[in-house]
């Protein structure tokens, strides 16, 4: 008798998850469908919108990170109207998304992944949250991550013009520059932030690595897929989150292809599912090949991990010498001069969160130090000779490779809309993950609470946009694990409450 | 089992936003969790349907539900959030009036689809699957919950007690509600609350000088003057036609009001709102002796520098405005944003 096993919800890319996986006779898993059962349709709705309008309507897509979008969607009308953007326009571009880097993977790491293992993967669930984190390691942490949130969320709304969803993108810049002493604000912010990263890394240093146990479950083949790595690099192969071209290297660290993002068609294909909203994205010269790893399979990975493992070190001292530091801990070999063997091992995604982190911080303190960051010049009006009528922006949203592709008339009216967000890309992998979570749950006498909060680790390391639930209330991840037969009888139904 | 009013926050089909808003009250969080008793975590929503379901009807003091209504489930949890709550609040603009989402409303659900998984740039779909309905799986099937018809807003399925403006509500608004609702001294039942009563325009700190504008520009044309108000500089800035009580950041940030607070108090429709203002502030030259046609034709050259103004006015109020739902076949003169046009004759064209 086949038996069925439903988690109903996971949650949350546009509101809800859902996950059925199906066993064998003998108790083995034969699938998992990772089902997301919600669609707005961006691609259609924003057509017939005037393009200047997208920055604004794309934040829509996520609350979480509307910054990403917003980004994205003003470089996709640099294009689109033909204008490049000044200088000080694309370092304010930057400096915003900076800021906005720092404050996401903060709340990801305190909120939602770290307490697994500040707090521990077998602590009550009612401990593994944020005040849970604050018992463990001084009352003051707390008080330390609501600061760095708001000095950071101060400055995005000035310099974004909105707290939450930004206006001041536009084709060929930026709506205001900063005045001085917002610049000095900035620069104070960035600091902190500088202190508050090696902070963070030296508590996941003290608190996981040191732990045999722990270390032994970020190191282990438990969740572990051997997929090809994305991310974007600068124009000597380091990372990027605001500009470059998209690298992508094989499972064993070689170069596979690195393509200006307006290619992306060439790369990338999706594939539609009937059980599903959201669509599989592949690397289209490998091809689809199922929930599958390896060389031969197209599925890749786009998340802070990803990004390491084609980045030839990091742009920043403090988080190179981080970087170099989290190879060598796996062993991993170098295979250039920079680079190592890319890190398969899919806990190590919340070590490169903490190293991205750093990077974002010293990054954001060298733009705040830039001379040309008080530019007035902020804007090119876009010249109408050169009017392209099509344009493609792409960033690193904290969750993956993000990119928007419209086109449109000779009035700037949107005719086509298409965009791969950060999650999306990892839609597959996730997929695989869960699988693999599922086969230890079944395989193992494990007891309930250790089952439930596998699959949630293996969930919570991509930190897939249903984060935003856990930013709001520390903890509170209800989870029910239903296991039903053949007939959807109810064998055995395991609870958490909040 | 805690002593403290019950707040439940759920959402629909929504971004995120809403959530980030509260989590903004920053250390003011602590003092609502002192407060009120989170009993409901609004990603998490379908886990503990049952547990909602369990519970007396009433329970739950207070429900902000945000996110607009788009498939069958969210118009489920609307009945029954509002079977469980004593007070529900349409939470943000989502909730209130369709919002973002409810751009969809222009055109159909099968437009929609079509454009997600068929006619779109990089779907590899050879055998034009379409999600939907029941997957039959060789170890059972897997069901895949279906859109309406069109976007709802959540007042036209269940009775609504308050509404809150905003996308999303700003997080000290959000704060002065939470005030309110505790003091236990609410506002008569309906009342749209955490806003002001008068329009954007009353926020700003940029100078009106009654000027009127010969022609509309588009917002990347120009870099506008700084302290002039960015509708007499002939940017669509909806300031006019939307409710304050946000502080008017985009004006701040030399960008136009894109009106996500809706329409001011006693208005419904914010999109006509606009359009009434615009008539008076429109130039469009001396008309003495001119023909009907020639007046239509000078207004017709005037409005045809925006080429979408449905999207403009209705960009978050399509679901509750008087234009309603996907009444129109796709690619029609309205998504052209020809609504306004006067000439007969233009009603076609493309």
């Amino acid at each position: 008798m086949t038996t069925r096993i439903t988690i109903d919800p996971i949650t949350r890319l546009e509101g809800h998850g859902r996950i059925d996986i199906f066993l064998n006779d003998q108790g083995a898993v034969e699938n998992a469908c990772f089902q997301i059962p919600e669609l707005r349709g961006f691609e259609q709705f924003c057509v017939g919108r005037m393009a200047e309008e997208m920055p604004v309507i794309t934040n829509r897509i996520c609350g979480v990170c509307p910054e990403a979008h917003h980004i994205a969607a003003s470089k996709a009308l640099d294009g689109v109207f033909g204008a490049e953007p000044t200088p000080a326009a694309k370092k304010l571009r930057e400096l915003l998304y900076m800021t906005f880097f720092v404050t996401d993977h903060t709340t990801h790491f305190y909120a939602l992944g770290g307490p697994d293992f500040i707090v521990g993967p077998d602590a009550p669930p009612s401990e593994r949250n944020i005040l849970g984190v604050a018992r463990k390691v001084g009352l003051e942490v707390a008080g330390d991550v609501i600061a760095c949130r708001k000095r950071n969320h101060e400055i995005i709304t000035f310099l974004g013009g909105k707290s939450i969803h930004p206006v001041a993108g536009v084709p060929g810049g930026w709506s205001r520059a900063i005045t001085t002493e917002e610049r000095t604000q900035i620069e104070d912010a960035a600091r902190k932030n500088i202190e508050f990263a090696r902070f963070s890394l030296a508590l996941f240093e003290k608190i996981v690595l040191k732990n045999p146990a722990y270390l032994e479950m970020v190191t282990s083949d438990t969740y572990l897929h051997r997929t090809y790595s994305m991310g974007t690099v600068d124009a000597y192969n380091r990372t990027n989150f605001y500009d470059g071209l998209i690298r992508v290297v094989d499972p064993e660290g070689k170069e596979f292809v690195k393509y200006h993002p307006s290619e992306y068609r060439e790369h990338i294909a999706e594939r539609v599912e009937s059980w599903t909203y959201l669509k599989y994205p592949y690397l289209k010269k490998v091809g689809w090949k199922g929930l599958t790893d390896g060389m031969e399979s197209g599925i890749y990975t786009a998340t802070p991990l990803s990004r390491l493992n084609v980045s030839e070190g990091l742009a920043t001292p403090l988080a190179n010498a981080e970087y170099q530091r989290m190879y060598e801990t796996f062993g991993c070999k170098k295979i250039t001069d920079a680079r190592y063997e890319p890190i398969h091992h899919r806990m190590a995604t919340h070590w490169a969160r903490l190293i991205e982190l750093l990077y974002a911080a010293e990054r954001m303190l060298e733009l705040a130090l830039d001379p040309e960051i008080t530019s007035p010049e902020t804007r090119n009006i876009p010249d109408p000779a050169r009017f392209a009528g099509e344009g493609i922006g792409s960033v690193e949203a904290p969750r993956g490779t993000l990119t928007h592709h419209y086109v449109t008339d000779e009035r700037g009216v949107l005719t086509k809309v298409n965009m791969i967000v950060g999650t999306t890309n990892n839609y597959a992998p996730i997929s695989m993950s869960i699988k693999r979570a599922a086969e230890k749950l079944i395989t193992s006498a494990a007891p309930e609470e250790a089952v439930l909060n596998r699959i949630e680790m293996a969930f919570r390391l991509y930190d897939p946009c249903f984060s935003c639930a856990t930013h709001f209330l520390p903890g509170k991840m209800p989870l029910t694990v239903s296991l039903r037969d053949s007939q959807g009888g109810l064998l055995r139904e395991m609870r958490r409450k909040a | 089992m805690s002593e403290k009013p019950k707040l439940a926050v759920y959402w629909a089909a929504s971004c995120g936003g809403c959530e980030i808003a509260v989590v903004n009250m920053h250390e003011k969080l602590l003092d609502v969790d002192a407060a009120l008793d989170f009993m409901f975590c609004p990603c998490l929503m379908d886990t503990k349907t049952k547990d909602i379901e369990a519970l007396p009807d009433r329970a739950i003091s207070v429900t902000l539900f945000n996110g607009a209504l788009r498939t069958q489930e969210n118009v489920e949890m609307a009945h029954l959030l509002r079977r469980k709550s004593q007070i529900l609040v349409a939470f943000g603009s989502c909730a209130r009036e369709g919002c973002i989402p409810a751009l969809a409303n222009f055109t159909t659900k099968e437009d929609l689809l079509s454009a997600v998984y068929l006619d779109n740039l990089s779907v590899e779909n050879p055998d034009a699957i379409i999600p939907s309905g029941t997957t039959a799986f060789p170890e059972g099937e897997i069901h895949l919950p279906a859109l309406l018809g069109r976007v709802k807003h959540l007042a036209q399925e269940v009775e609504v007690d308050y509404y809150i403006p905003g996308c999303p509500p700003e997080s000290h608004q959000i704060w002065n509600v939470i005030e309110t609702i505790l003091s236990g001294e609410l506002p008569p039942k309906g009342s749209t609350i955490g806003c002001g009563n008068l329009t954007v325009c009353d926020d700003c700190d940029r100078t009106k000088e009654d000027k009127r504008i010969t022609a509309f520009r588009r917002n990347y044309e120009f870099y506008p003057e700084p302290k002039a108000c960015l509708l007499e500089q002939g940017l669509l800035c909806m300031g006019i036609a939307t409710r304050n009580g946000c502080g008017a950041p985009c004006t701040k940030a030399n960008m136009p009001c894109t009106g996500c607070y809706g329409a001011p108090d006693g208005i419904s429709d914010q999109g006509a709102k606009m359009v009434a203002a615009l008539g008076s502030i429109m130039d469009i030259g001396d008309t003495t002796g001119l023909s009907e046609e020639a007046i239509a034709g000078r207004v017709d050259a005037f409005l045809k520098t925006i080429p979408d103004y449905a999207g403009l006015f209705y960009k978050y109020t399509l679901a509750s405005s008087t234009l309603g739902g996907n009444i129109n076949p796709p690619q029609s003169p309205l998504i052209r944003g020809e609504v306004f046009c006067s000439s007969p004759d233009k009603a076609g064209r493309g």
